[in-house]
């Protein structure tokens, strides 16, 4: 059952656009799908090989921009941007890693969380280059939701099977090494600095990717929506986190999750204090609601919390409880 | 030519001399000692050796090339080997995965460092734990673990660090016993070690420094006898009983 279920899953997902023809429903796909390759990569740098991202949102805006860019400044169709986004975000993400990958554990995180920044101040003030915070309006290629759908699940099905031939091969291993003991990885001949700058350049580049879709996709960008910190880093994280820190499928469930639980607030509850504020027509309510829809961040948090509280491996990571919770195993009592 | 030297090592932390003008050679196929009292700068020596630190100044040879300040994972590669005093087990991969990761120095594919890991493992005859998580291993195997891993990466000299310490007496004798295999594969060994049982029966040389400098280098048989030796290890009074 268990081996078959991923099959299952890519089968329903490829017939999920036929099923189901509302719009609004398409686009949080795409976005699931998005988030599905941006968790893939934030997960084998931080959560195979250990080194905490908390800039993810560096390499996303990159790749976005850079899709941008072709149309703006070279008049060529912004799909090139799938593949040099993901070269481009890479060509930051190799420079970065090669000065902080001297520092460790949360230091790194740190410098990461400054990278996610200043790249955002230079989108935000290169006007001549990036037009600043008038950001980028690109005319989409496609009206339907459709292809995007299919273009988008093809980069997540690559990003997870890429990850699972990476996770199987040498850099696997040393990636692994590298996360669970740097020194002792150091003396079985692994070149840690080496190998941690190639597990960032493979997350930078299927972020980057990510990036260029999402330009392709929303058609419109600017630096405080792809260089956000709390909407793109942080997401990124909490996709790794609440699906399962160093798994193949968790970046995979965390997506689902997360745009669902993102969904949840921003339409308050799915438009349930709305329709409560309707109903009694008081204004006490109505000011409620509107504060519930900009509380995702904070209903981020309380969920985060109750991953790390009652399932610190995730939710893929985690699954053999998940079952025991909801189908406790009756086992007899040994009588003497 | 001796397979591995050093010649004047120094190393300063601050103004503390930890280790002060040290120079010994290892031959091939010895099993070298190294003994002294708690911090007399035995560990730093090894750290030393595999570039966890830089020397202060001194050189260290191997195979007549001056292998001073090479990155640790070059030293690995050339064929230098070590294990750790305070046991760094990859914990949460199986024990197999810990034995493939080191293989993987070695060759390249998925499979050749399986069969490399798997004979090494039976080597060392912890075959049985392959698929155990490293850090759910007690103390004994996991100090076994660190020999395997470090044997994985095929170390024509092996540094072991207190690979006896805290291990019961029929580990202690089992532990023995594999050291000698390896030195009966042509592996050469420079053993760090405090249990007096394990130095004495299995090195064929012993160096023994205090407070970072050289103090006696001889036969076990040579040391036992040593004035310095005893001195630094049981006081002067009895250096002359």
């Amino acid at each position: 059952m268990r081996k078959y279920s991923p099959i299952l899953l890519l089968f329903i997902l490829i017939l999920f656009p036929i099923a189901v023809r509302d719009h609004y429903h398409q686009h949080l796909m795409i976005l699931v799908l998005m988030w599905v390759v941006i968790g893939s990569g934030w997960n084998v740098i931080a959560g195979y090989t250990g080194q905490v991202s908390f800039g993810d949102a560096a390499f996303f805006g990159t790749g976005a921009y850079t899709a941008g860019l072709f149309v703006t400044k070279l008049g060529i169709s912004a799909w090139w941007g799938m593949l040099f986004g993901g070269i481009a975000a890479m060509a930051i993400a190799f420079p970065f890693g090669w000065i902080c990958f001297r520092l460790r554990g949360a230091y790194f995180a740190l410098a990461t969380l400054a990278l996610n920044e200043v790249m955002r101040h230079i989108a935000t003030i290169w006007e001549s280059l990036t037009d600043g915070m008038v950001g980028i309006l690109v005319m989409q290629t496609f009206v339907s939701k459709v292809p995007y759908y299919y273009i988008a699940l093809g980069l997540a099905v690559i990003s997870v099977i890429g990850v699972q031939i990476i996770m199987g091969s040498k850099w696997g291993y040393y990636f692994v090494s590298i996360r669970e003991d740097q020194d002792a990885a150091e003396s079985l001949g692994i070149n840690t600095h080496y190998y941690k700058m190639l597990s960032l350049n493979v997350a930078a580049f299927l972020t980057g990717m990510a990036g260029a879709l999402f330009m392709n996709y929303m058609g419109f960008i600017d630096p405080e929506v792809v260089f956000s910190l709390h909407d793109i880093s942080i997401m990124a994280i909490l996709v790794g986190i609440v699906g399962g820190v160093g798994t193949l499928y968790g970046p995979v469930v965390g997506a689902f999750v997360m745009v669902a639980v993102h969904e949840f607030f921003r339409t308050g509850f799915f438009g349930f204090f709305k329709g409560i504020a309707a109903l009694t027509g008081s204004d006490m309510i109505t000011v409620f609601a509107k504060y519930v829809m900009q509380a995702h961040v904070l209903g981020f948090g309380i969920l985060v919390v109750l991953v790390i509280l009652l399932l610190p491996n995730g939710i893929v990571g985690d699954w053999n409880l998940i079952v025991k919770k909801i189908f406790p195993v009756k086992t007899r009592e040994v009588t003497s | 030519m001796s397979l591995f030297e050093i010649k004047n090592l120094v190393k300063y932390f601050g103004g503390l001399a930890a280790v002060n003008n040290v120079s010994f050679k290892v031959e091939k196929g010895e099993i070298f000692g190294l003994i002294g009292p708690n911090g007399s700068g035995k560990t730093t020596m090894f750290n030393l050796i595999s570039d966890y630190y830089n020397p202060t100044s001194g050189k260290i040879y191997f195979k007549g090339e001056d292998i001073t300040g090479f990155k640790t994972h070059k030293i690995c590669r050339l064929g230098i080997g070590r294990t750790f005093q305070v046991v760094k087990p990859l914990g949460r991969m199986s024990v197999l995965d810990n034995v493939i990761a080191a293989a993987f120095s070695r060759v390249n594919t998925k499979h050749q460092a399986h069969d490399l890991a798997m004979e090494t493992l039976e080597f060392c005859e912890l075959v049985h734990r392959k698929d155990v998580l490293a850090k759910s291993l007690p103390i004994g195997e996991r100090k076994r673990l660190e020999i395997t891993r470090a044997m994985a990466t095929k170390p024509e000299l092996l540094l072991l660090d207190e690979t006896a310490a805290g291990l019961n007496p029929s580990e202690l004798d089992a532990a023995i016993e594999l050291i000698k295999r390896i030195r009966d594969k042509g592996v050469t060994i420079i053993i760090i070690e405090h249990i007096m049982k394990v130095i004495m029966t299995i090195s064929d040389r012993i160096h023994a420094i205090n407070f970072g400098q050289t103090i006696a280098e001889g036969t076990p048989q040579e040391m036992a006898n040593s004035p310095a030796v005893i001195e630094a290890y049981l006081g002067e009074e009895y250096a002359h009983s």
